[in-house]
């Protein structure tokens, strides 16, 4: 199976690993992620204005890319996810956004949201499985104790988003259990690292992340997991648990981490 | 309608009398101690028309849009948009964007990903 990919500019930059680690344990898992051309950067947070077209083209501009190769769109960054379901959501269902983005975009054949966007998890779930993931697991993480951080922009607006449950989500517990490691759940595991804000108010982002942090350490966890290259950056400044890509876990999980970086 | 309030509601596209005031949006919000107006008063504040106290609120800042209050709004509301949309009210203006890229360099560290300065850029001006 192969689909369209969508690295985004961090799994480019600052975030290189998580990258490398999710190309290399697709190809273990006999998936193939095929990076869209000339993509544009997302903009990190979804545009919410109503009026706001301009900053929503470089999704549609992806989506319309994977529409015309026939495939489904993967994100492996919780930002990127977010913003591409969302423009996706409008281009489907709100048609004020729908008629001006074609408008500007000029397409032919106009866009209306036929894309289907997935994160890098939901592929291990709904496409791979995580049975089947268990069964090629080469070196299990027996004894890990790990805490699922979910972070904000998975799962909410949970009617748009529709990855997991938005209050009590399992996808990142029964993935660190498919690894053959043990999942810690704790109470802040779906609580905001502070995001942006953590540019120009580092103190606030610091003790948001201080509460996510005792809160898993409290429970047990001897690291933390996470998609996302910013909650990663604010949780590594309170700096109390080591903080882990979900695509590292894999890699090391499938045996394929030295190689694939 | 004052021009103002009419904007926060367009480009929020919410309507604030759809408001019960159960209060859950504030409750939720991990910024709520931060704030000068809480969430579930600023949904009053644009029903009430008293924009001047809201485009000077320091609120408008401390918003993480980590959509909590829109996750767990009862009646639909989206007091989330509504701070975003004022927001957006006051950083299109002329000299009102709350951060210049001037301010970068001394804000920068090696760890910092992209994407914080892309997500900042995009809520802290136009």
């Amino acid at each position: 199976m192969t689909y369209s990919y969508y690295p985004g500019c961090t799994l480019r930059t600052k975030a290189r690993d998580l990258d490398k680690y999710a190309r290399a344990c697709a190809e273990a898992l006999g998936f193939t992620l095929e990076e869209l051309p000339d993509w544009q950067c997302c903009g990190g947070v979804y545009p919410l204005g109503t009026d706001e077209i301009a900053s929503k083209l470089p999704s549609v501009r992806a989506l319309d890319a994977a529409k015309q190769k026939g495939q489904d769109l993967v994100a492996v960054c919780s930002a990127c996810y977010h913003v591409l379901k969302r423009v996706n959501d409008d281009m489907a269902n709100v048609e004020d956004i729908q008629t001006r983005a074609n408008n500007y975009m000029g397409l032919e054949d106009p866009y209306k949201g036929e894309t289907k966007v997935l994160h890098f998890l939901e592929v291990l779930r709904d496409r791979v499985g995580f049975d089947e993931l268990k069964k090629k697991v080469v070196a299990p993480l027996t004894g890990r104790k790990i805490g699922a951080y979910y972070g904000c922009l998975l799962l909410r607006p949970g009617k748009v988003m529709g990855f997991d449950d938005p209050e009590d989500p399992k996808i990142l517990e029964d993935f660190i259990r498919a690894l053959g490691a043990e999942p810690v759940v704790y109470p802040y595991r779906n609580e905001c690292c502070g995001g942006y804000i953590s540019l120009k108010e580092k103190a606030l982002a610091g003790s948001m992340c201080d509460k996510i942090m005792d809160s898993a350490g409290g429970f047990g966890a001897d690291c933390l997991v996470t998609a996302c290259p910013l909650c990663k950056y604010n949780l590594n400044q309170s700096g109390k648990l080591p903080v882990v890509y979900f695509t590292e876990l894999l890699a090391e999980a499938l045996g394929v981490k030295e190689v694939a970086l | 309608m004052n021009k103002q309030a009419e904007l926060i509601r367009q480009v929020s596209g919410v309507e604030p009398l759809k408001c019960m005031k159960c209060g859950k949006c504030s409750a939720s919000c991990p910024s709520y101690e931060e704030m000068d107006i809480k969430p579930h008063q600023f949904v009053s504040y644009v029903q009430n028309e008293d924009i001047e106290a809201l485009v000077a609120s320091k609120s408008l800042y401390k918003c993480l849009s980590c959509f909590a209050c829109i996750e767990r709004c009862p009646r639909g509301v989206k007091p989330g948009a509504l701070i975003d949309a004022a927001r957006q009210v006051v950083v299109r203006q002329r000299g009102q964007q709350y951060l210049s890229a001037d301010e970068i360099p001394a804000l920068l560290d090696d760890e910092m990903p992209q994407q914080l300065l892309m997500s900042a850029f995009r809520k802290y001006r136009r």
